[in-house]
């Protein structure tokens, strides 16, 4: 064939330069990983005994487009009960496949060509891709190790122009474990107000907050209406591989998102959808059995980094800590694929969440304790190695 | 978190773990988390340090029956007298009130289903208060104190995931 197969926008999306060092990792299963943005558990027994339920019950049909009723009324009372926001079943919730197409229809819904959303970085790898798929154009602002991965009312401002749409933000977040306070996210809500933007608030790890309480954006005095807040099942109950979320937003932009996800997904998997259901209604007790155990290996991973010289804050959210190894001068690409080839750990580097993530590791904590100690003991090698390289073989050339 | 549940819950399912490292699992000092597991000792919260073991593993293993007993009860007395002679026996693993057709579930240990069935039938039945007992013998052990006595199963995961 002599015509270009594939479009300029998919084309326009650069491949992944870290695919390689993925598909190295994935090749070494015996490798420790710490390089996992899922949880270690199985889902909870009862969740899966639902789904058991569902199929022997004969639930193998659609539903419809925008998930189950009951669902819906589960998902609504439980952000009544946790947040006091009150959403209508009936079109302010859109039960999506995961977390991942909930993004994607709502910066479909929301974008014409060129339009721009402001992206805080480092952060999860779809968000970027995803609004260009949309035809927008991403603006990313890079948070930083100084203010503990918080994003700021002034960056985003500075970011602003008039094609600006929305504002895409995740905490707890993915990659850095950082949090952000009601304050913090106040002076996020006053910018949006005052520019009219609508905020797109990720909130899948809000369960998985440790030392404080979480902050829904949307609960914020008059962000309901423009927050489309995004959740699901994925990280609080173990359910990466059941592929359900959803989307909590005023119905203009839910009936948006609906029309597309209709036609495109039709309706995400009635199995999962019951499971959901179930774990709405009787998995608290497991999920904080999981966020309890989750603490503890964060205050040992994130103590034991620290003890290394491997710099890192005390992120309070998600399974991730992001140390910096700056101290060790390498590029965080040549330092994950030494540490995999060299020890058998395998890490994510940094700036495969954005350009800011640079002399950053992300690690995972969704690992057992077993395999952090062991990790941390072979990182300890490695740091090891390394200062005996610098310390044993002088550079030869001058100082310049 | 409060402390002490916290280090409970670490301790139920891990007695030989360090004080330090459940100090480095908890963010607390050694001496925060002796005084801690101290108190709980003395008050009597934690009884005692145990392990599971699969004896079925083990050649000339034990042995378990479950033993369900009617008593009849003396004035005054109630079932505490009754149990507390039983469970002075060292065979006699662990003794519980229960409700439904029988008054005291046991279990009992031995070296062979002989041993086992003379003991109840020499010690426990012809205790005055017990009226009938009912044998049932463990065939196979699938969990134990919240432990499954097989292969734990494993999240089937990539070892990198963004
Ligand atoms: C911040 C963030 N959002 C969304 C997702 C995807 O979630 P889902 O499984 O619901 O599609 C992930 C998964 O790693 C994530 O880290």
């Amino acid at each position: 064939m002599k015509r270009m197969l594939i479009s300029d926008v998919v084309q326009s999306v650069p491949p992944s330069g870290i695919r390689r060092f993925f598909d190295l990792a994935n090749q070494l299963p015996e490798a420790i990983s710490l390089g996992v943005g899922e949880p270690d558990f199985v889902t909870p027994w009862h969740i899966r005994e639902a789904c058991i339920h569902a199929l022997e019950t004969g639930y193998t049909s659609y539903t419809t487009n925008q998930g189950l009723p009951e669902l819906r009324r589960e998902i609504a009372k439980a952000f009544c009960r946790d947040y006091s926001v009150d959403y209508d079943p009936d079109d302010e919730i859109l039960v999506t496949t995961g977390v991942s197409e909930g993004i994607d229809l709502v910066v479909r819904s929301i974008l014409n060509r060129g339009d721009e959303v402001i992206i805080a970085e480092p952060c999860y790898v779809s968000y970027k891709p995803t609004v260009i798929f949309a035809g927008g154009s991403p603006v990313t602002v890079a948070t930083d190790l100084k203010n503990d991965f918080r994003v700021t009312a002034d960056q985003i401002k500075e970011k602003i122009t008039e094609k600006t749409r929305a504002i895409m933000i995740n905490y707890p977040n993915n990659p850095t474990g950082a949090t952000m306070g009601k304050k913090d996210l106040e002076e996020i809500a006053d910018v949006a107000i005052d520019y009219d933007l609508l905020i797109i608030s990720d909130e899948i790890y809000d369960k998985l907050t440790y030392d404080g309480k979480h902050t829904c954006f949307s609960s914020l005095n008059g962000m309901k209406e423009n927050t489309i807040v995004f959740n699901g099942f994925s990280k609080s109950h173990a359910m990466t591989g059941l592929r359900i979320g959803y989307a909590l937003g005023n119905s203009e932009i839910i009936g948006a998102m609906t029309k597309i996800h209709q036609y495109t997904m039709l309706c995400s998997p009635i199995t999962s959808q019951m499971a959901a259901i179930d774990a709405l209604r009787n998995g608290d007790a497991e999920m904080e059995k999981m966020v309890r155990e989750y603490d503890r290996r964060r205050h040992l991973i994130i103590s034991g980094l620290n003890d290394l010289g491997l710099d890192c804050f005390w992120g309070k959210g998600a399974f991730y800590v992001f140390p910096s190894i700056a101290s060790t001068g390498m590029t965080s690409g040549e330092f994950a694929e030494r540490l995999l080839l060299e020890k058998g750990v395998a890490v994510v580097p940094g700036d495969v969440f954005g350009d800011c993530g640079a002399g950053f590791l992300r690690c995972s904590y969704a690992a057992s304790r077993d395999d952090i100690k062991e990790a941390l003991l072979r990182i300890g090698e490695f740091l090891a190695s390394i200062e005996r390289v610098v310390q044993y073989n002088p550079p030869i050339s001058g100082l310049e | 978190m409060d402390l002490a549940l916290n280090v409970l819950e670490i301790i139920e399912n891990d007695p030989k773990i360090n004080i330090s490292e459940i100090a480095s699992l908890t963010g607390r000092s050694d001496r925060e988390i002796r005084d801690c597991i101290g108190e709980l000792e003395s008050n009597g919260t934690i009884r005692k340090y145990k392990t599971v073991i699969d004896w079925d593993k083990v050649n000339n293993g034990y042995v378990y029956a479950v033993i369900e007993i009617k008593v009849s009860l003396e004035r005054e007395t109630g079932y505490n007298v009754v149990a507390d002679r039983i469970s002075r026996f060292p065979e006699v693993r662990s003794v519980r009130l229960i409700s439904g057709d029988h008054d005291l579930s046991l279990t009992v240990r031995g070296r062979s289903m002989k041993e086992v069935a003379f003991f109840v039938a020499e010690k426990i039945a012809t205790l005055p208060q017990v009226q009938s007992t009912a044998t049932h013998f463990v065939l196979k052990t699938y969990k134990e104190d919240g432990v499954l006595l097989h292969e734990p199963e494993h999240a089937h995961r990539l070892s990198i995931v963004p």
